[in-house]
């Protein structure tokens, strides 16, 4: 009982484990980018729940720092794969990642 | 705060981050699952409440919510012909999705709760944001830099790719 009362390191790891499992499914299942994307972001926010617990029991910085410069690098993928995103749709009309076969026009 | 009301509260953000986050994953509606990523994140920064990382929860809910999200639901607005028919995404590779899916979860949370051997070396306390203003300045000077640059790269890179195209426009 004294493990699911009282929370640990474990509980935020079995949470971050399952928000990756939920990312890669939809990366591997969903024809839309843009679902394809949220997938990408809840891997990320995953790997920050890691860092982040791993800071706390530890008592250092690191995994604060990290979860910081993380943020940064999805908000920067975030803009740059809408860009390429938006670019596809004026190329082929379509966002359905498996209609598109080509690399260029 | 009694132990026990921390407990609730806490199961009740994770249950939040993770149901919303299987219902974007497993909706077919675009929209639907977008607006549900928004509780995800909103979970999600609660949890780092919880981890005592106040500043990165502000942060996740900032940057997050106030741009990546916005930044979706654009691209969703951008990309489907939203007037007539509904926001569905097709689903292909259902069976090896799922077998993903089961595999990837019961591996890490076997490893992570039966095998590994964890012990906490010392708890962080308090407020976050001081340190992480030192430790900017100090020992991650570099990182926060190449970070800045990133950002104006992501910037310009961004504004490049997807800037209105005059010549490409008139030969259609």
């Amino acid at each position: 009982m004294d493990v699911v009362t009282h929370i640990g390191l474990t509980h935020y790891l079995v949470i971050s484990a399952m928000l990756f499992a939920f990312g890669l499914f939809a990366v591997v299942t969903r024809k839309n980018a843009i679902v394809i994307l949220m997938g990408v972001e809840l891997m990320l926010n995953a790997a920050n729940i890691n860092f982040l617990a791993f800071s706390k029991y530890n008592g250092g910085m690191e995994g604060v720092m990290f979860s910081l410069f993380v943020i940064v690098l999805a908000a920067a993928e975030a803009a740059i794969a809408l860009a390429i995103v938006i670019n596809i749709y004026k190329t082929f009309n379509t966002v359905d990642v498996s209609s598109i076969d080509s690399m260029k026009e | 705060m009694s132990d026990l009301t921390y407990t609730i509260i806490f199961y009740l953000f994770a249950a939040i981050t993770v149901f919303s986050a299987a219902f974007v994953v497993f909706s077919r509606n675009i929209i639907y699952s977008a607006f549900s990523l928004l509780f995800t994140f909103f979970g999600a920064a609660a949890l780092y409440v919880f981890l005592s990382a106040d500043f990165i929860a502000v942060t996740q809910v900032v940057v997050y919510v106030g741009g990546i999200l916005v930044l979706l639901l654009f691209g969703v607005m951008f990309t489907n012909k939203v007037m007539g028919n509904r926001l569905m995404t097709d689903v292909q590779n259902l069976l090896p999705g799922i077998i993903i899916l089961v595999a990837v979860a019961v591996g890490l949370i076997y490893v992570f709760v039966v095998q590994a051997d964890w012990y906490t070396a010392g708890m962080l306390q308090g407020s976050v944001v001081e340190r992480i203003g030192v430790e900017t300045m100090s020992r991650y000077v570099l990182p926060f830099e190449m970070a800045s640059i990133l950002l104006l790269l992501a910037l310009v890179g961004a504004a490049f790719l997807a800037r209105f195209d005059k010549v490409h426009n008139n030969e259609r």
